[in-house]
Order: structure tokens, then sequence, then C-alpha cells
């Protein structure tokens, strides 16, 4: 085989590796910011999802003018489970200072998601991710993921996996200053 | 008159033989067409409502959690998905349906094809490029080897040397068909 065939070929198999690679691993753009002290706008905050077992749709810009701590979660995942008691104390506290914690479940079937949230006895809203995309434009690749983000819609805080007391409290406290 | 008119009652009588030879042939025709038709339309009815099977779906999906194929994991997770396809199999739903309401919880990630778009396309066409290139390649080397391996056996091959005795045999052979 001609030499500039063969180096084209490898050429064009590295390239494609290299867009794979970068394609398909989660991307850190928003904590790269919000590590800068930037708060980015919240991606895809128009996208509707469907509401976890009931009708109808909503979105993250449905809620804007609050505090919202959105939690990416599934029933399969463990350290969810742990968190979700933790997020439901915290729910009553946001709720009083105008603020709300957006469940949002990602590579779950409805009804093992609501046995945990009957299980935990969540009342926050949950929404359901079907495709993954809304979960993939905030760069979730691994399960709980939590951003907080301000009443204007921008990310404030990200935490990528189990959150703390002190994770919330800070986020409360953004509720009740701004 | 008797005569003209009894060869034209014969002819008229082939005449009404053949269109009824040809007649039974359309006949016959139709009927073997017909039997494929409903044959074949049977068979299609028959797969378009085959029941479907858990290993046959198995086979086609993944764990979303362990990222392999379901047929071969073993995890919480899995036997979570074998129980819902099991229960679409149990309502009666065909393998098309089961894979739908698959995609609708878990995302297109959970079959196990890649899609037809993005860089999950290069799964398709990385496969043909290689072996149009190497179809090209072999258009191109194989007359170049045919020919280099030609030269070779003209170059290598051995002159043919007679002995004295045998060319002189020879001569006279070939004088005595002169």
């Amino acid at each position: 085989m001609p030499p500039t065939l063969v180096t084209i070929a490898g050429a064009l198999l590295i390239g494609l590796l290299i867009y794979g690679v970068t394609a398909k691993s989660a991307s850190r753009t928003l904590d790269e910011r919000v590590a800068r002290g930037e708060r980015p706008r919240a991606p895809d905050a128009t996208r509707s999802l469907p509401v976890l077992g009931g009708h109808g749709e909503s979105s993250l810009a449905a809620l804007k003018g609050r505090v919202v701590v959105l939690n990416f979660w599934a029933s399969w995942c463990s350290p969810c489970q742990v968190e979700a008691p933790l997020l439901e104390r915290a729910q009553a506290r946001l709720r009083r200072a105008g603020g709300t914690v957006l469940g949002v479940t990602y590579l779950d079937a409805t009804p093992d998601s609501l046995s945990f949230v009957r299980r935990f006895h969540l009342t926050y809203p949950n929404l359901r991710d079907n495709d993954g995309v809304f979960a993939r434009s905030y760069g979730t690749d691994q399960l709980p993921e939590s951003f907080v983000i301000d009443r204007r819609g921008d990310v404030t805080a990200i935490s990528r996996g189990e959150i703390d007391q002190a994770f919330l409290d800070r986020a409360i406290a953004l509720a009740q200053s701004s | 008159m008797r005569a003209d008119g009894r060869a034209a009652l014969a002819r008229g009588r082939a005449t009404l033989a053949g269109s009824r030879s040809a007649l039974a042939r359309s006949a016959a025709a139709a009927l073997i067409a017909s039997t494929c038709l409903s044959t074949s339309a049977v068979a299609v009815a028959h797969g378009a409502t085959a029941r479907a099977s858990l290993p046959q779906i198995e086979r086609q999906v993944m764990c979303v959690t362990c990222k392999i194929p379901l047929e071969v994991a073993e995890s919480p997770q899995a036997d979570r998905e074998r129980a819902f396809i099991q229960g679409l199999i149990d309502e009666g739903e065909n393998e098309a349906a089961i894979k739908r309401a698959l995609v609708g919880q878990y995302g297109p990630a959970v079959l196990a094809l890649p899609s037809a778009s993005g860089f999950d396309l290069a799964a398709y066409l990385v496969p043909l490029a290689a072996v149009l290139v190497l179809l090209a390649a072999l258009a191109v080397l194989l007359p170049r080897w045919r020919r280099r391996a030609r030269a070779q056996a003209l170059a290598g091959a051995p002159s043919p040397s007679l002995t004295a005795a045998d060319a002189q045999r020879l001569d006279a052979d070939l004088e005595r068909f002169d």
C-alpha cells in the first residue's frame, strides 16, 4: 500500500478517535467557569421535560425567579439514596425562602423512580430526562450531581457527587440573601 | 364449400382449445401467485405478531448503568430492566414495542446498536470505509503484484540447454518432419 495512503488513513483514524473522545466525554465548561467566579447561565433551561409520575411537562425556566437546587438522580444510584433525606429537609427550608429543589431522573424507569420518591417521601418536583440530553448539557455523566441556580437563572455552585449539608446550607443562604 | 366450412370449424375449435389452455395456464398461475401471496402474508403477519422473548430482547439492549449488554449483565439495575421487559412481554407486547418502551424509559442509550447519527455513525461508516480502501488498494496492488511475479518467473526461468547428442537427435527429428 502506498505510504501516503497509509499516512492519510492513520491520520483520519486518529482524528476520529480524538473527535470521539471529545464528543463522548462530559463537558466541564460549567465547572471551570464557576471555579473562576463566573455565574454562567443554566444550560437548556427552557427544555421541556415530562413530569415524573404526572401529566404534562415542565422546565427549569418555569422556576425562574426562585433559587433552585437542580439534582440529577436515579433510583439505582446508592449515593442518591443517601442524599435524598438531606434534599427533602432542605426543600422545607428552601420553600420558606422562596426556593425549591428540582429533581431530574436520568436513565431510570418511571416505576423505579416513583418507588424511590415514595420510599424517601420526596415532596419536591421531579422531572424525567428521557433521552439524557438535558443531563448532558450540564456535563452530567455520574450520579448524583447537583447545581445551585440563582434567581436570575445562573449557576452558582456545582457538586458532582453526593452533596453534604454545607453545600445545601450555602444554597439556602443564597436563597435567603437574594 | 362444405370442406371450407369444416376447416374453419376445425380452426375455430383449435383456437378455442388454445384459449382454453391459455385460460387454464393463467388460472394456474393466478392460483400459484395467490397461494404464494397468502403464504407470505401469513408469514409476515406471524412475524409481526410473534411473541417476544426475554433472551431475544436481552441481546439487543444494554444495562444502562453497567454499560454492557443486558444478556451478560449481573446487577440490581440489570434485574430491574429484565423485570420491566418481562412485564411488557407478559402484556403481549411485541419486540418493536418493547424496544420503544425501553427507549422511552432509559433513553436511546439502552439500545445496543449505535444510533445512526453523530459520532455513533462512525460505527457504520468506518468499517465501510475500511472495506472500500482495502478494495481500492487491492485493485491497485494486485495487477502490480501479478506483473512483478510474471517478471520474476521469466527472469528466473532455467534456460533450456541441450547436450550435443540431444541437439543432433532434435535436428534429425525436425528434418524428418520437413
